[in-house]
């Protein structure tokens, strides 16, 4: 691996985003969007905005990073690109390493925008540091695009890999707690929510919002989140072959 | 003499349940030009694959410049053009060539070299998914001709390209091949074959002939290539 060559796949894909407008577009304003909407719809019951809202500064980027990064990392596959990288001197890790910094420089601006919405124009409190939230937004987008990276594997069009945001983390976001309290559903359903990673990311965001410690569980969820992004690198390198039929 | 700069032993290669090339012996040498010619689907895709070592090999043994083919040290002395143009559509021509400059190590010069070489002047600040299909391909082949390659594994590069161009970029094959480049270039197109040293000419998966082009006539008493090719299919479909 070499930071050269990560950092110019990074740049890369900067670029290449920074050629299509509209997308850029849709990522910074469809949360906006969604979040004043969300914002109005509850317009009778201000708490709920509360509760929802900050949880939701988490959980767009993680979605729309997972989108992006899989359909991108799809059109690597079927372009013929990926084949030429794997004959170049290119690690598969500064291929992977590189798409999440692109992301992470994307999520980074993508959740100053919506914090600065949520906390200036439509009034989201949060107990925590606004600052804590901003460092979450931008984990679960590095989580979510690193995902992203792994399911595109066992996509073979566009089609399909749309198709694995809501079977990947719809549920993902039901089970979450965002919903309803983990510690109401059916047993066997909140057993599998330990074991999903939005459980964390919505954990580590309610606490942020709810109190002003650092307490060693919101690095728990810190450290899950991470642990999840280093094994959907190393899963996706693994699904990276340099020899294919 | 020195040492083949492509050797292969029982090159063997199933695709479903398919042998594409079943037990394939080869060796290509260095410093020259050599045409890997046969209709589409004859397997010379598959053989240049397993050259650059991007395809899956049920048995046998492909060394290249000395090493195991798709051995890390090689990503840097072997330069691939797959057939399909692979270059990102979202791009500009110069970005592009920008990118794979870096993990090969060469400086802006050699990115406007390579340009200009495949005629793409006009062209550097377009989007690649503004191009046509012939310049596409030109810019694909310029990300193969970037690095300083010992090998060149070229699949179809002069296809659909204006006789001009065609013609300056074999000047350039010429000129890397006589600067000690090995040079491995496939066609479906005969007339490109008498601009090689050397020729393989392969049908099903079968390489039926391996010769210079004046023996490969002179053998078959052919006056063109196609005819020779032609004698040497019958021979064998006789035999």
């Amino acid at each position: 691996m070499s930071p050269r060559v990560t950092m110019a796949t990074a740049r890369r894909v900067v670029i290449q985003l920074r050629h299509d407008p509209r997308t850029i577009a849709l990522l910074m304003g469809v949360p906006v969007l969604l979040l004043t909407l969300i914002k109005w719809t509850f317009d009778g019951q201000p708490q709920t905005f509360q509760r929802i809202g900050v949880p939701l500064l988490g959980i767009f980027p993680m979605t729309s990073m997972f989108l992006v990064t899989s359909v991108a990392m799809l059109r690597e596959r079927t372009s013929g690109t990926l084949e030429r990288l794997m004959t170049l001197p290119m690690a598969k890790l500064d291929l992977l390493a590189g798409y999440a910094i692109a992301f992470a420089a994307v999520a980074l601006a993508q959740a100053a925008l919506v914090s600065g919405l949520a906390f200036g124009v439509l009034g989201l409190d949060v107990v925590g540091s606004p600052w804590a939230i901003m460092g979450l937004a931008v984990l679960n987008a590095v989580a979510g695009s690193t995902m992203g990276l792994f399911v595109s594997a066992f996509a073979k069009s566009e089609f399909q890999a749309v198709q694995f945001m809501p079977v990947f983390l719809l549920p993902q976001i039901f089970l979450c707690g965002l919903f309803a309290p983990r510690a109401g559903m059916l047993r066997g359903l909140e057993l599998i929510s330990n074991f999903l990673p939005m459980t964390y990311a919505y954990d580590a965001l309610h606490r942020v919002g709810t109190t002003s410690d650092i307490t060693a569980q919101l690095w728990f969820d810190v450290a899950v989140l991470l642990g999840v992004t280093i094994l959907a690198i190393a899963a996706g390198a693994a699904t990276l072959p340099r020899r294919t039929d | 003499m020195p040492g083949p700069a492509i050797s292969i032993r029982g090159l063997t290669v199933v695709r479903g349940k398919r042998p594409v090339l079943s037990g394939l012996d080869l060796d290509i040498p260095p410093g020259r030009i050599t045409g890997l010619l046969g209709p589409s689907g004859c397997g010379k895709s598959t053989l240049m694959r397993s050259i650059v070592g991007v395809q899956k090999v049920r048995d046998g043994e492909v060394m290249v410049l000395g090493q195991r083919a798709g051995s890390p040290a090689l990503r840097i002395r072997v330069a691939y053009l797959t057939q399909s143009p692979s270059v990102y559509l979202d791009l500009t021509v110069r970005e592009n060539l920008r990118y794979f400059s870096t993990m090969l190590r060469v400086d802006h010069a050699a990115v406007s070299r390579v340009i200009r070489l495949v005629g793409l002047d006009e062209h550097g600040q377009s989007l690649g998914g503004e191009l046509s299909g012939g310049q596409k391909a030109r810019l694909s082949l310029a990300t193969a001709l970037l690095g300083r390659p010992e090998l060149l594994v070229l699949d179809e590069p002069t296809v659909g390209q204006d006789p001009v161009l065609r013609e300056e970029l074999w000047a350039t094959f010429h000129s890397l091949a006589g600067a000690g480049a090995t040079l491995l270039v496939s066609s479906h197109v005969m007339e490109e074959a008498d601009r090689c040293d050397r020729l393989i000419l392969m049908r099903e998966g079968v390489v039926i002939a391996h010769d210079t082009p004046a023996e490969l006539r002179a053998r078959t008493g052919a006056n063109n290539l196609e005819d020779a090719f032609l004698t040497l299919v019958r021979a064998r479909e006789t035999a």
